[in-house]
C-alpha cells in the first residue's frame, strides 16, 4: 500500500475553515498524551488549559488582556504573509514602539493632558514602524534577505531595552530595580473591569475590523494577495513589490509598536526589562491559525491569549512547568501547517497492484 | 598558557557551535531546502545532549543524544516540507518555536544542576609543544569534529557524484527527477544531515562552551548560522573563515567587556547581531558573487507529476 497526494482541481474550500479546527482538535489530542506522559491526569489538565479560563470573569478579562496585543501584531502579520513578506521580528518592533512612545512619560514626565496619551500612541506605532524599515530598507535597497534581518534586530531592540531601564532611564527613586518611573495619570490607558481591561483592546478590534474591510474591499487588498501569489502577474497589473515591501513593515512594524506601547502604559505600567511574553513569535501561529485573514486573528488571538491562561492555570494547579504553553503553541502551528496541506491536496491510498501501474505509467 | 592563545581558544570556542550548525545547513540549502529551524534543533540537541550526559555521567552519550535530538526534529521538518509539501518558511518557524518550548519543558527539570564536561583532547608530547601544542593538538573533540565536516562538506559536493546529485537536486529538481534520481529521497537525507550537525551543535553549547543547561541558551547562534550560509555564497571554504570571523566578534564583545571600557555591555552584546546584518547586507551588495552560487530551487516544495 502506498499513499500519495494528489493535487486537487481547486482549493477545498470546505477544508479551508475545517484546517484550523483539526488542527486544534489534533493539538488538544497531543497535549493529552504529552500530559498522560508526564504522569499527569491529562483530562484534568486539558479542563485547566482550555475551559478553565473561561469560567471566571476575572481569568476571561485575563484572556482579553492577552489577546489584545496578540490580535493586534496577528493582524498586521496577517497582512505580511499575505503578500509573501517575511517580517518575523514583531518582538523587537514591539520593543521599539514601547521605548519610543515611553518618551512621553519619562522624559516629559509632569505634561499631564489627553493629548499625552495620543501623543504616546502616535509614537508607539511609529517606532515600531520606523523600527521595522530596517529590513525593509535592507531588502529593497540591497536585496538582503528580511527574515533574518528583522530577527537579528529583536536580539538588538531587547539588549537596547535592557540598557535603557538599567541606565539612563532608570527611575532614580526605584531602589535601583531595573524599572523607569511608574506612568501615571494620562500616560497610562483608561482602565475599567476590575482595573486591568483596558483601552487597547477596543483599538485592536477596530483596527482588525478596519483590515479586514480593506483586504476584502479594496484595491490594496487586492493588490497584497496579487503580489502575494502571483508576483509576476502583480508586476504586469503595474504594482511595485518594492513598496509592497515597505508598506508590509510600516504596517506591521507600526501596530506591533503600537502593541507594545500598549503593553508599558497598559497592564504593565512603566518600562521594564521583558514586556512581553513573546507576543511577537506568537503572533505568528496567531497569523497563519486565522488563515492569514483579520477576522480570523481575532478568533485564534483569543485561542492563543487562552493557551497563556491556562499555562498559568495548569502551572499552578499541577506543577506543570508553563513551558507546556510554548510546546502547545508550536504544536499548534504544525498541526495547522499539516492540515493547510488537505486544502490543495487529497490524499489517496493505493493498494500494492494500484501503485506499480500507476508507477509504470508514469 | 599565554594571552594570545587564551584570546584564540576562546575564539575557536564561540566559532564552533556556528560552524558545525551552519556546514550542516549549507548541504540542505545545496539540496534546495530552507531550513529555517536551525535554532530549535540547535536547542533540542542542547537539552537532550546534557540530559543523557547528566543521567548517564557520560559526555560522549550526551553527545549522541544531542544528534538524535537534532535528526528527529529535522525529520519532522523533513516530513512537512517533502511529503506534505508546506510552506518552508512557516515550517522552518515552526520547528524553532516547538523547538525552544520543548527544549525548556524537557529541561525544566535540569536548571542549575551540574553538567558533564566533554574532555579535551590530549595527545603525549604534542599537545605540550610551545605556542602551538595547546591550539592544534589540545582541543575537545568536537572541533575537530567540525573542521573534518567542513573538509568532508568540500570534497563532496565538489568531487563526487553524490555532491552532484545534491547540486543537481538543488538546481533543478524537475531535471534532476527526470534524470532518475530521487528528489524526495535525496532531499530528506540533506535534511537529516542538517539536523544531526544542530544537534551537534547545541550539544557543543550544553557539553563544551557552559557545560549546564540554560534555558534559550542557543541565544539567536541558529539564526546567525543561517546567516553565515548566505554570507558564505554556500561554498565550505568561505563559511569556515566566516564562523572564525563571527567567533572573533563574539568574543572581542566579551573582552570588551571585561576591560571595561565604559561601553555599556548591553551595546557589545548585541555586537554579533549587528554584525551579522552588516555582513549580509556586504554579500547583498554584491550581486555576482551571491547569485552565482544560489541553488536555484531553494525553498521550492517538489511534487512529482504523475
Amino acid at each position: 500500500m502506498q499513499i500519495v497526494l494528489e493535487k486537487r482541481s481547486q482549493a477545498s474550500s470546505w477544508m479551508n475553515v475545517m484546517s484550523p479546527v483539526l488542527a486544534i482538535g489534533l493539538t488538544v489530542i497531543m497535549g493529552g498524551l504529552i500530559f498522560a506522559a508526564m504522569g499527569k491526569p491529562p483530562l484534568t489538565a486539558l479542563y485547566l488549559y482550555f475551559i478553565d479560563p473561561l469560567t471566571s470573569w476575572w481569568s476571561i478579562e485575563e484572556v482579553l488582556v492577552k489577546a489584545g496585543p496578540l490580535v493586534l501584531i496577528g493582524v498586521g502579520l496577517a497582512v505580511c504573509f499575505k503578500a509573501n513578506v517575511w517580517n518575523i521580528g514583531a518582538e523587537g518592533q514591539l520593543t521599539a514602539g514601547a521605548l519610543m512612545g515611553a518618551m512621553v512619560p519619562v522624559l516629559l514626565g509632569d505634561w499631564q493632558s489627553p493629548w499625552a496619551l495620543v501623543l504616546m500612541l502616535l509614537l508607539g506605532a511609529l517606532g515600531g514602524a520606523m523600527f521595522a524599515f530596517i529590513p525593509a530598507w535592507l531588502k529593497t535597497r540591497f536585496g538582503v534577505n528580511e527574515i533574518l534581518t528583522s530577527l537579528m534586530l529583536v536580539y538588538i531592540a531587547q539588549l537596547f531595552l535592557d540598557w535603557m531601564v538599567r541606565g539612563p532611564w532608570k527611575d532614580p527613586h526605584g531602589y535601583n530595580f531595573p524599572k523607569s518611573v511608574a506612568f501615571e495619570g494620562w500616560h497610562l490607558l483608561p482602565m475599567w473591569g476590575d482595573g486591568r481591561m483596558h483601552l487597547g483592546l477596543v483599538v485592536a478590534l477596530v483596527i482588525a475590523l478596519v483590515l479586514y474591510w480593506v483586504m476584502r474591499n479594496n484595491l490594496k487588498g487586492f493588490e497584497v494577495r496579487v503580489v502575494g501569489s502571483a508576483p509576476r502577474a502583480g508586476a504586469f497589473a503595474g504594482f511595485s513589490q518594492t513598496k509592497m515591501v515597505w508598506f508590509c513593515f510600516a504596517l506591521s512594524g507600526g501596530l506591533a509598536g503600537l502593541a507594545g506601547l500598549i503593553e508599558v502604559a497598559g497592564p504593565i505600567g512603566q518600562l521594564q526589562p521583558h514586556i512581553s511574553p513573546n507576543y511577537g513569535f506568537t503572533a505568528i501561529i496567531v497569523a497563519f491559525l486565522g488563515r492569514l485573514n483579520p477576522l480570523g486573528v481575532v478568533f485564534s488571538g483569543l485561542l492563543l491569549a487562552i493557551s497563556y491562561i491556562g499555562g498559568e492555570g495548569v502551572q499552578i494547579e499541577l506543577g506543570i512547568s508553563d513551558k507546556t504553553t510554548q510546546v502547545f503553541q508550536g504544536m499548534l502551528l504544525f498541526f495547522i501547517l499539516m492540515c493547510d496541506t488537505l486544502i490543495l491536496y487529497r490524499v489517496r491510498y493505493l493498494s500494492g497492484t494500484q501503485a506499480n501501474i500507476e508507477g509504470e505509467t508514469s | 598558557m599565554s594571552a594570545y592563545e587564551a584570546i584564540i581558544l576562546t575564539i575557536i570556542t564561540a566559532s564552533t557551535p556556528l560552524l558545525l550548525a551552519a556546514i550542516g545547513e549549507l548541504v540542505v540549502e545545496r539540496s534546495g531546502v530552507l531550513n529555517l529551524g536551525i535554532e530549535g534543533m540547535m536547542v533540542m540537541g542542547a537539552v537532550c545532549g546534557f540530559a543523557a550526559a547528566h543521567v548517564s555521567g557520560s559526555a560522549w552519550l550526551g553527545v549522541l543524544a544531542a544528534i538524535m535530538g537534532g535528526v528527529a526534529m529535522s525529520l519532522l521538518f523533513g516530513f512537512l516540507t517533502q511529503t506534505l509539501i508546506t510552506n518552508q518558511v512557516a515550517t522552518g518557524l515552526a520547528i524553532t518555536l516547538l523547538g525552544l518550548g520543548l527544549s525548556g519543558l524537557i529541561g525544566s527539570d535540569f536548571v542549575g544542576l551540574p553538567g558533564v564536561k566533554l574532555a579535551n583532547v590530549s595527545i603525549p608530547w604534542l599537545s605540550e609543544l610551545p605556542y602551538v601544542g595547546r591550539l592544534v593538538f589540545g582541543q575537545d573533540p568536537l572541533v575537530y569534529v567540525s573542521i573534518g565536516l567542513t573538509v568532508a562538506v568540500a570534497y563532496l559536493l565538489k568531487y563526487t557524484r553524490w555532491g552532484l546529485i545534491i547540486r543537481a537536486v538543488g538546481q533543478s529538481h524537475t531535471s534532476a527527477h527526470a534524470l532518475g534520481y530521487r528528489v524526495i529521497a535525496v532531499r530528506y537525507a540533506c535534511i537529516a544531515f542538517g539536523g544531526a550537525t544542530s544537534g551537534l551543535a547545541g550539544a557543543y553549547l550544553s557539553l563544551v562552551y557552559t557545560p549546564q543547561w540554560i534555558e534559550n541558551m542557543t541565544a539567536g547562534r541558529g539564526w546567525i548560522a543561517l546567516a553565515l550560509v548566505v554570507f558564505s555564497t554556500w561554498l565550505p571554504g568561505r563559511l569556515a573563515a566566516g564562523a572564525y570571523l563571527f567567533g572573533g566578534v563574539w568574543i572581542l564583545g566579551l573582552y570588551a567587556q571585561a576591560m571595561g571600557l565604559g561601553i555599556p555591555s548591553q551595546l557589545l552584546s548585541s555586537l554579533p547581531y549587528v554584525a551579522t546584518i552588516l555582513a549580509l547586507v556586504v554579500i547583498s551588495t554584491n550581486r555576482r558573487l551571491s547569485v552565482i552560487n544560489t541553488p536555484a530551487s531553494l525553498g521550492q516544495g517538489f511534487v512529482p507529476d504523475r
